[in-house]
């Protein structure tokens, strides 16, 4: 449920680092509590965003959270997939429930991030 | 589980929302809706008191037939929308919003009193909510009020395939109660009166077991198939239905004119406490209205978010985006909003001001500070397949 592969925030968001790029998403924690997903905003491509600044939006049915981008960058594809399907957020957060490519802005950035293990920590997962 | 009107009710269950909703409307879904209020009135001045607080022809409301109505203040302002049912001659069942429940039994307990105590000859003792006993065997004007909501529960069992599975449970007993009909069944053995009602606008039953069997009919429905829905799922099917939620869509400060229940409004019963004010308000109009709107831009609206006229032509024309422009004039605001999982578009209501009801007008709600256009149009959002 927490890839050990992946990076963490404290905000439930996860980024997926290769190279100068990375994915970002929201946990299986996150989808969880939310509900089910009806509606995502996220910027266009060529946003710069800021490490742990809000970037954009996630709805689901009763509630409306915000996200806040684990690296510092500038948008560079954003998922029109999900925009139009929100419910793979739920289905597949990890995967085809991503929600933006960043080029990042400074790659040193993922020291300021929690691996799997401190993050399951932080939600008393085992 | 959260905290729903002084009980802790379910979001939803395991399945999720959006699962809820297409159960409802693909097969059968249920509700504990237990929460909501029950008060029996009963003896021979029950239905002239009803007829002084409700919008209902009380006379003209046939055995084991109901009526859906407001109950409103001597202003006219909306204290509950509820249903009515005449159980028999002079008994009658009132069903109330849970959230309003103390305050409407502190408004209508008083008034029962008073119109018993009207023409009543002193009595031994009052019983708890009994009004004028007077003596044993003695005509009078008695109302007695029995408030059933602990030792009754209540299941909404909400559907295409609603009818067919209780019908299944009682040996078809159920399918003989007709449409907005409350009948008396045994349903998986356990003895029930069942409303043909509900608040989601599909087919179904409010079925109203005894509370201490309603965890074994729970789970006999389930084992039906019937899904087990929440308050979450509830709110997004009434509102594709376009049906009213008191607290949110109307409260005391709105008048049933207003938010567009004038077809729900009976105001020549003998002494009705709020003819004078709806009556003017009929005859007056009113500045805003409520109407259903779905979001044409990308965005959902939600209960307090401003309603903004569209920005003028001359705007548009030096070519600033839309979210970029100062705001047009506000005309009102959002009472309920969400997205709709069987339209596929996010939906709501609302008051406006009467120059922008029309249907296919066109105004923008406030999204978090960002401007989401959205067009009027017909409520209900949502029919069943008849």
């Amino acid at each position: 449920m927490y890839p050990s592969e992946l990076k963490y925030t404290k905000d439930h968001e996860w980024a997926r680092i290769e190279g100068k790029t990375a994915t970002i998403g929201v946990t299986h924690f996150a989808q969880d509590s939310l509900g089910d997903v009806v509606f995502i905003d996220v910027p266009a491509t060529g946003t710069v965003v800021k490490q742990f600044a809000k970037f954009g939006e996630i709805e689901s049915v009763k509630a409306v959270s915000d996200l806040f981008s684990p690296l510092g960058g500038k948008v560079v594809e954003i998922n029109a997939e999900a925009k139009s399907n929100p419910e793979l957020v739920n289905k597949d957060p990890y995967g085809k429930g991503w929600l933006i490519k960043v080029e990042l802005s400074d790659p040193g950035q993922a020291g300021g991030l929690m691996d799997a293990g401190t993050y399951k920590k932080l939600i008393n997962e085992p | 589980m959260v905290p729903f009107g002084g009980w802790e009710m379910p979001v939803q269950y395991r399945q999720g929302i959006i699962s809820e909703v297409r159960s409802v409307r693909d097969s059968a879904g249920m509700f504990d809706v237990s929460h909501m209020g029950r008060i029996e009135f009963s003896g021979p001045g029950a239905q002239g008191f009803l007829g002084t607080v409700l919008s209902v022809d009380m006379a003209a409301l046939g055995q084991g037939r109901s009526k859906y109505h407001v109950i409103c203040d001597e202003q006219g302002g909306i204290i509950d929308d509820a249903i009515v049912y005449r159980l028999h001659p002079d008994c009658f069942l009132l069903i109330i919003n849970a959230g309003n429940a103390d305050a409407d039994l502190a408004w209508l307990l008083p008034r029962a009193e008073r119109h018993a105590v009207s023409s009543l000859r002193p009595g031994p003792d009052r019983g708890q909510g009994e009004a004028g006993a007077g003596q044993a065997g003695a005509p009078g004007v008695a109302v007695r009020a029995d408030v059933l909501t602990q030792r009754v529960a209540m299941i909404a069992v909400q559907g295409p395939k609603a009818v067919e599975t209780v019908d299944r449970l009682s040996a078809g007993a159920a399918s003989a109660i007709r449409r907005f009909s409350i009948g008396s069944a045994n349903v998986a053995g356990v003895p029930c009166r069942l409303g043909r009602t509900g608040y989601t606008g599909e087919d179904g039953f409010e079925i109203m077991p005894p509370a201490e069997r309603a965890a074994e009919l729970w789970a006999r429905l389930g084992a039906e198939g019937v899904a087990m829905c929440g308050l979450g799922a509830r709110d997004v099917l009434r509102l594709e239905a376009g049906l009213l939620l008191h607290g949110n869509d109307m409260t005391v400060e709105n008048n049933p004119v207003e938010a567009g229940l004038e077809r729900f409004l009976f105001l020549d019963g003998p002494g009705y406490v709020a003819a004078a004010a709806l009556k003017r308000r009929l005859a007056h109009g009113t500045p805003r209205v409520l109407v259903g709107f779905k979001m044409t831009g990308a965005g959902i609206a939600r209960h307090g978010m401003n309603i903004l006229s569209r920005i003028p032509a001359p705007a548009q024309a030096e070519g600033r985006g839309a979210g970029e422009k100062p705001a047009g004039e506000r005309i009102g605001s959002v009472t309920s909003g969400t997205h709709s999982p069987t339209l596929d578009a996010a939906i709501g209501m609302g008051y406006v001001d009467r120059r922008f009801s029309a249907q296919g007008t066109r105004f923008d709600i406030d999204i978090r500070g960002k401007l989401v256009e959205a067009e009027v149009v017909p409520m209900p959002f949502y029919s069943r397949k008849r």
